[in-house]
């Protein structure tokens, strides 16, 4: 590496969530909806100098043939309530929630930011996510759905909507003068407006300008269309790569791309999610991994995880028998819904199945543990350090976000074991630098430019 | 008069930037430059729990401050010389749980423009994260510059002058259905899920049993919401919700939909025609269950060492330019004058009284070193808190039964 100082890891901490990874049957799970459970994960990820904690978002409870998931966990609390709690337990993390362009407003959507933002003395972070599916907008006043081909067009103009809100007040808006008896710059503060398609707002915004002028934007996109979508608009990208080769290309590609739109590469950082398995020897760290696994991907949860590409029910069949006989049925409503969907050509998917099926040997259970489950981080923690380190300096990723199976407690080896060694390694900072979490991810802080293009 | 099961006098504080006089941001104890970070905010809601209030309100509109009417179509005016800017006031309750330990936090939020879903798991969360201590103070907005903000509704003008003069037009009135509406899918969402839905049955790989989670499927006007909610059951089942109401349509939206009523009677024994009112809109809308609380709210100003209340009044008048001006009444003078007034209001039957401190940060710790030990002297108010929840202080039942289990 020369002299060029060493790239650093970021890193991020998810709290297992709604999703047959949480063993929430494991003796030792605690609460998924406790606050204790998020406040012990988020105090353990700032004890190990984690860049933010991280919040995913579901807007309905998940149904399977018109009844509710059962078998997962079911059931959440509200993100951006929850994060603004954790910023009353924590100083430095960086408070990350996802939250849907789809069903939420501009206006709203700003004001909270903004006001977690304050409240958190810059440590706000959004998600953005569309969705498009009329089974949660069951659930919204505005109802219906957006239409799939307009989530570009929504994300991006809530993403333009946002910005003039959350530049509606100048950096020195507020002056609180006692003695001039000033107390804003200029009468008509806080103004925007916004016309398009999707919004046409205007008015007077209530929160001043927040420390960090914006939260941080992070949005996840594989296709063409989402990878300059986020190289364009995002702070840092969600990369679904964990193998080096394809996360590489990935890195590059995105990061060219971020260029393309005039930005420097260093303003886009790209994350991948990791979940891990620490043992004192590797074949210890493998046995635990393969136990948690069969224990996820049990045979119930197997067959529904198949029921996804199928679209039709499975139940009548063997998990360690082959994969069903029958075809896939595309055109029969949802079988499962409220699950991210994935766009697939259901006929190629099932006969890939079948292909990878045969050729290894692999019963119902087993090939769906095989295709459906990323390989984690497993090892001894001096591995796993040495694999994310890597996997970082050669430009696989910026960083990975750190989930465990086990709420609340999983994290804790994490940080026990593989940051000091990160820390070692001088990969991972010793304290945080910067107050907010743009400084902490080496973003460029918006407050100063805009000051300096005054 | 006064409710039997529930002899004790409540006390809250309504919190509202550097304080309800529009000159209290220059006041020399004031910290304007703070009202946008949680310090403040968290100073304010500990100094009330040292007082063992049973809640603070978090006033919230969603747009910005004005000297104008907030259903001026015209939007708001362009005074600097005036607090301007406010958080999202359900976020700001969730910051303060972790800073409080005991007393209520009771968010205004918005139903006219707000998804019912979203208001219903913010403040069930806001339950889950305080442990039992969440409410939501109902506002329904909806004119003037307010729908521009959200650019999915017109609305017709309205007049001023009629509203003033106690009428509400159609189109105003249509607003408080839609928030009784709002409140109803709210409070549905809320018992979606049942206490013990979540099962944790390792055998049969059971998280939750689900015959005890329910959709909703209300439909109205206005907007239908299918349900479930995605929060479990929150600590208090329903958290409080509470209405601020001038007149009969909104005294009959808290009558329909809330467990207590702020309202602002004249000072004296008149206070009595405000409380027949609300209970004339109980009987109107046909209320069962426990009758509404009714709290009176009071704008405070009270003596400080060396000065007294008056002539702090008169200085900070001055400074404003013009004469304090409130929907509320103004007590001006010392605790014992102010504990009279509560005591005269209590025994005609009002059941707690909202404070709301003409300077915060005067008047708030007047508030909780003179009145509070004033009213506890007089045993109108206990001392310390004896109950974990929001419900448990205001004597509100705290087992809440679930419209949707099986009985």
């Amino acid at each position: 590496m020369g002299h060029t100082p060493r790239k650093q890891v970021i890193l991020g901490a998810y709290l297992g969530g709604v999703n047959h990874h949480t063993a929430w049957w494991d003796e030792r799970a605690g609460s998924q909806i406790d606050f204790s459970s998020f406040e012990h994960t988020a105090r353990t990820a700032e004890r190990g100098k984690f860049d933010f904690f991280f919040l995913a978002e579901g807007l309905a409870l998940r149904e399977r043939n018109g009844r509710v998931f059962d078998q997962d966990i079911v059931g959440r609390p509200d993100t951006l309530p929850v994060l603004a709690a954790l910023a009353g337990v924590t100083e430095h993390l960086g408070l990350a929630g996802t939250i849907n362009a789809t069903f939420n407003e501009p206006y709203e959507l700003a004001r909270q930011f903004a006001s977690l933002d304050a409240l958190s003395g810059g440590r706000a972070a959004w998600n953005l996510v569309t969705s498009f599916d009329a089974f949660t907008g069951q659930n919204f006043r505005r109802g219906g759905f957006l239409p799939r081909e307009l989530r570009y067009e929504r994300a991006a103009e809530m993403i333009a909507a946002t910005r003039a809100l959350f530049d509606a007040w100048d950096d020195d808006d507020l002056v609180a003068d006692k003695q001039s008896g000033q107390f804003v710059r200029r009468g008509d503060v806080g103004r925007f407006e916004h016309r398009g398609p999707q919004f046409d707002i205007r008015g007077r915004f209530t929160v001043p300008r927040s420390p960090q002028g914006r939260p941080v934007l992070l949005q996840a996109g594989v296709s063409p269309q989402g990878r300059d979508f986020a190289a364009a608009n995002s702070d840092a990208i969600f990369s679904p790569f964990g193998e080096i080769i394809a996360a590489r290309e990935f890195y590059r590609d995105v990061k060219a791309r971020a260029e393309r739109f005039g930005r420097s590469p260093d303003e886009l950082k790209i994350l991948p999610s990791g979940s891990f398995v620490i043992g004192d020897t590797h074949a210890e760290a493998v046995d635990k991994y393969h136990e948690v696994r069969n224990q996820q991907v049990n045979g119930k949860t197997a067959l529904i995880l198949l029921e996804q590409v199928w679209n039709r029910d499975l139940s009548q069949y063997d998990p360690e028998g082959p994969l069903p006989d029958i075809d896939p049925d595309p055109t029969a409503p949802d079988f499962i819904q409220g699950r991210a969907l994935i766009e697939q050509d259901r006929f190629k998917t099932v006969a890939h199945f079948r292909e990878v099926a045969e050729a290894k040997r692999l019963n119902l259970r087993e090939l769906v543990i095989d295709q459906f489950e990323r390989g984690p981080l497993v090892g001894t923690a001096s591995e796993i350090a040495q694999q994310i380190d890597d996997f970082v300096q050669q430009d696989g990723s910026d960083g990975f976000i750190i989930g465990s199976h086990l709420v609340p407690w999983g994290l804790d080896d994490f940080v026990d074991q593989v940051v000091p060694l990160l820390q070692e390694r001088g990969s991972l900072r010793a304290e945080y630098t910067g107050s907010t979490l743009r400084d902490n991810l080496g973003l460029p802080s918006l407050r100063r430019d805009l000051t300096a293009a005054r | 008069m006064t409710d039997a099961a529930d002899p004790a006098l409540h006390l809250g504080v309504a919190l509202d930037g550097a304080g309800w006089h529009p000159a209290a941001w220059r006041e020399p104890s004031a910290r304007p430059d703070e009202l946008f970070d949680a310090r403040y905010w968290a100073d304010l809601a500990r100094t009330a729990e040292r007082g063992g209030l049973d809640l603070i309100t978090i006033e919230d509109t969603l747009t910005l401050q004005s000297s104008t009417s907030p259903i001026d179509p015209a939007g708001p005016d362009e005074r600097t010389d005036q607090v301007r800017g406010r958080l999202d006031a359900s976020l700001v309750a969730s910051r303060l749980a972790t800073a409080t330990e005991h007393i209520g936090l009771v968010p205004v939020v918005t139903t006219t423009h707000t998804e019912p879903f979203h208001v219903a798991k913010a403040v069930a969360t806001l339950d889950h994260v305080s442990h039992g201590r969440g409410g939501w103070q109902v506002r329904v907005g909806g004119h003037g510059a307010e729908a521009a903000l959200f650019g999915r509704r017109q609305f017709e003008p309205i007049d001023l002058a009629a509203i003033t003069a106690g009428t509400l037009p159609d189109s105003v009135a249509e607003r408080f259905d839609e928030a009784v509406d709002a409140v109803e899918v709210v409070r549905r969402l809320w018992d979606s899920w049942e206490d013990d839905a979540e099962i944790r049955d390792v055998a049969t790989r059971r998280f939750i049993d689900r015959d005890k989670v329910h959709t909703i499927d209300f439909q109205g006007r206005w907007f239908s919401v299918r349900g479930p909610g995605i929060v479990p059951r929150s600590p208090q089942g329903q958290p409080v919700v509470a209405v601020l109401a001038h007149q009969r349509v909104p005294y009959e939206l808290a009558a329909r939909s809330g467990d207590l009523v702020f309202v602002t009677p004249p000072l004296g024994a008149d206070a009595v025609g405000v409380l027949a009112d609300v209970r004339a809109a109980e009987a109107a809308v046909g209320r069962d269950g426990a009758p509404l609380q009714v709290w009176a709210d009071l704008v405070v100003l009270l003596d400080g060492p060396g000065e007294s209340a008056v002539d702090r009044l008169a200085r900070l008048d001055e400074r404003a330019g013009s004469p304090l001006t409130s929907d509320a009444a103004v007590a001006v003078g010392s605790a014992a004058a102010l504990a009279d007034q509560i005591e005269t209001w209590h025994r005609l039957g009002y059941a707690g009284v909202r404070l709301r401190p003409a300077v915060a940060t005067d008047d708030l710790p007047r508030i909780v070193d003179d009145l509070a030990p004033e009213l506890q002297r007089r045993g109108l108010v206990r001392s310390g808190y004896r109950e974990a929840t929001l419900r448990g202080h205001l004597g509100l039942p705290t087992t809440v039964p679930n419209r949707y289990a099986a009985v």
